[in-house]
């Protein structure tokens, strides 16, 4: 499965400049692989950065080329949507230690050829973030009209406004929060170690093999899934109902819809993701807390992003990054005196809104963006 | 499209180039009319649909409550503060008014007078809770939960040390005298300081 995944080709660029990481190592090198929509500006003015989220990549307005399915935000970027490619250069990295063509764990070692596996770097967000400032200083971009993001994609946006002030005029986070709470910490444990309990996995060193820990990702795919749902939109979309059956077999096959649905996602994902790229990650989404280096303060992380305008959006059956995450960001840059939209919108869907259908969520993102310079 | 009357009072006293807070901002109507004049306009409302129609329109709203999420907001974070029509819904006037004045020297407060002539006949003579055309609602579903008159709002900013800078009290849309107020008024303005 790996294999078959490693071997599609993606646009990308090698930056040889040594990429320094918050574990205190550093990359000699990087590869950012990239999607790009629209044209940029002669001033340069006018780029937009879509950060996607733990399982996304760059084809947020393509194809994909594993599953052949649009893009995972193809509803909200293009010509005339409201990250509108008609106005806006429009550009997606696939996310540093991810298994899309940027370097991660299945990229090989320099000296030996073979791939990294569990020798790659431990990574954070922070590092996500630096490597797409590489890409942005490579495409002699200085500063972005609005870096936008979803869930993970919202982590990198709040980095962005903390780490480069300067560099954005706008930030849109949406269904995010600044810090991993417990709880989610403890969801991305269920997974890794489904991973590293599956025999395949073979302490990160699969890629050479016809072996790969399909089982294990799939599992963590499973889990990680229901917190993507809302209670109301799992019982709206499955109840109890059987699954190709009139009784229960008493048995353990997947007697439930529920059940039946959530294999096929975990089974589906493995075609698309790497599981060593999923433990990364997950590391780097667990590591995440803006506050930490500024004494427990969150305002102190934007202290100098007086002058991006942000909009924040929660939704209401979000129980993975709840409203009063969104809303401890709004009242650390209310504090600040930055410019601060937030809005609780009401949607069925639990964390997974994002990607949704949210029409309120439309217009809340071009609003952001028109005004944003 | 024609800003309320009242509104209309209070963007053309707010001066150009000052921070501004809007609390209960609806769907930005005052903050378009603010911006048109140079002030760096925000709001904070509590219905999501208002604010979601505010942030299309590209202004900087925030989704809260006026009775909690004033709290957020620093010392003098804005020259001034604006409570229209607002005030009478929420749990504790008198809080929301000192917080007003904690975020700003100064704010705009207006409600409707519940002491105007129409109110008054209509409940000596019927001996019900009057229903009108700025209180429309029946007692029983009626967001305003706090009935002020414009002898109570004085007797209140007197009370507290505040400073009334101006008022405007307005019958109809049209002006009315301060001497005739308490009667004529449907409506009223202040605008108020720290003592």
């Amino acid at each position: 499965m790996a294999s078959l995944l490693h071997q599609i080709r993606h646009q990308s660029v090698t930056i040889d400049r040594p990429l320094p990481l918050d574990s205190g190592q550093a990359l000699p090198s990087v590869t950012i692989a990239y999607q790009s929509y629209g044209t940029l500006d002669a001033d340069r003015s006018n780029a937009v950065l879509v950060c996607h989220a733990l399982t996304g990549d760059q084809y947020v307005a393509s194809d994909h080329p594993a599953t052949g399915k649009p893009g995972w935000w193809a509803r909200m970027v293009g010509p005339g949507k409201p990250v509108d490619t008609d106005r806006y250069f429009v550009l997606c990295a696939n996310v540093l230690g991810s298994c899309m063509g940027t370097s991660g764990p299945a990229t090989p070692d320099a000296a030996t050829g073979a791939p990294l596996g569990m020798a790659f770097p431990v990574i954070t967000i922070a590092d996500m973030v630096r490597a797409q400032a590489m890409l942005l200083d490579h495409l002699g971009i200085a500063r972005l009209h609005a870096v936008i993001g979803g869930s993970m994609g919202g982590m990198q946006t709040l980095g962005w406004a903390a780490a480069y002030p300067e560099r954005l005029a706008s930030a849109v986070v949406i269904a995010s929060a600044a810090r991993h709470s417990a709880q989610n910490i403890a969801f991305h444990e269920v997974g890794r170690q489904a991973i590293m309990a599956d025999p395949d996995w073979q302490d990160g060193q699969y890629y050479g093999s016809d072996r790969a820990p399909t089982k294990g990702l799939s599992v963590a795919r499973m889990a990680a899934h229901i917190t993507y749902l809302s209670e109301a939109g799992l019982t709206e979309k499955f109840g109890r109902r059987l699954q190709a059956r009139d009784a229960k077999s008493f048995g353990f096959d997947a007697d439930f819809q529920v059940e039946s649905y959530l294999r096929h996602q975990g089974l589906a994902f493995t075609d698309r993701f790497d599981a060593n790229a999923y433990l990364y990650i997950t590391r780097a989404m667990d590591y995440f807390d803006l506050a930490e280096p500024h004494d427990g303060r969150l305002a102190g992380a934007f202290a100098k992003a007086r002058d991006v305008r942000f909009t924040l959006v929660s939704f209401d059956t979000d129980w993975l990054y709840p409203t009063s995450e969104s809303r401890r960001v709004v009242q650390a840059l209310q504090s600040v005196g930055a410019a601060a939209s937030f809005v609780e919108l009401s949607a069925p869907f639990g964390h997974d809104s994002f990607l949704l259908d949210v029409p309120a969520l439309d217009r809340l993102v071009a609003g952001a963006l028109r005004n944003g310079g | 499209m024609a800003l309320r009357p009242d509104l209309a009072i209070i963007a053309g006293a707010v001066p150009a180039a000052t921070r501004v807070l809007d609390v209960g901002c609806g769907d930005g109507d005052l903050i378009a009319a603010l911006r048109d004049k140079g002030v760096d306009a925000r709001g904070l409302e509590i219905d999501a649909a208002n604010v979601t129609a505010a942030i299309a329109r590209g202004q900087s709203v925030v989704h809260g409550d006026a009775n909690h999420d004033l709290a957020d907001y620093p010392d003098d974070a804005f020259d001034y503060a604006i409570l229209s029509q607002t005030l009478q819904t929420t749990e504790r006037p008198d809080r929301v008014i000192a917080e007003l004045l904690r975020i700003a020297p100064r704010a705009f407060v207006s409600f409707p007078n519940f002491a105007h002539w129409r109110v008054r006949l209509a409940l000596l003579w019927n001996g019900r809770m009057p229903v009108t055309r700025l209180l429309p609602v029946a007692w029983y579903e009626t967001p305003n939960i706090h009935h002020v008159t414009v002898a109570d709002f004085r007797d209140l900013v007197r009370a507290r040390g505040i400073g009334v800078e101006a008022a405007w009290y307005l019958s109809g849309d049209k002006p009315t005298s301060a001497a005739a107020a308490t009667w004529r008024a449907e409506h009223a303005i202040f605008l108020i300081s720290r003592g």
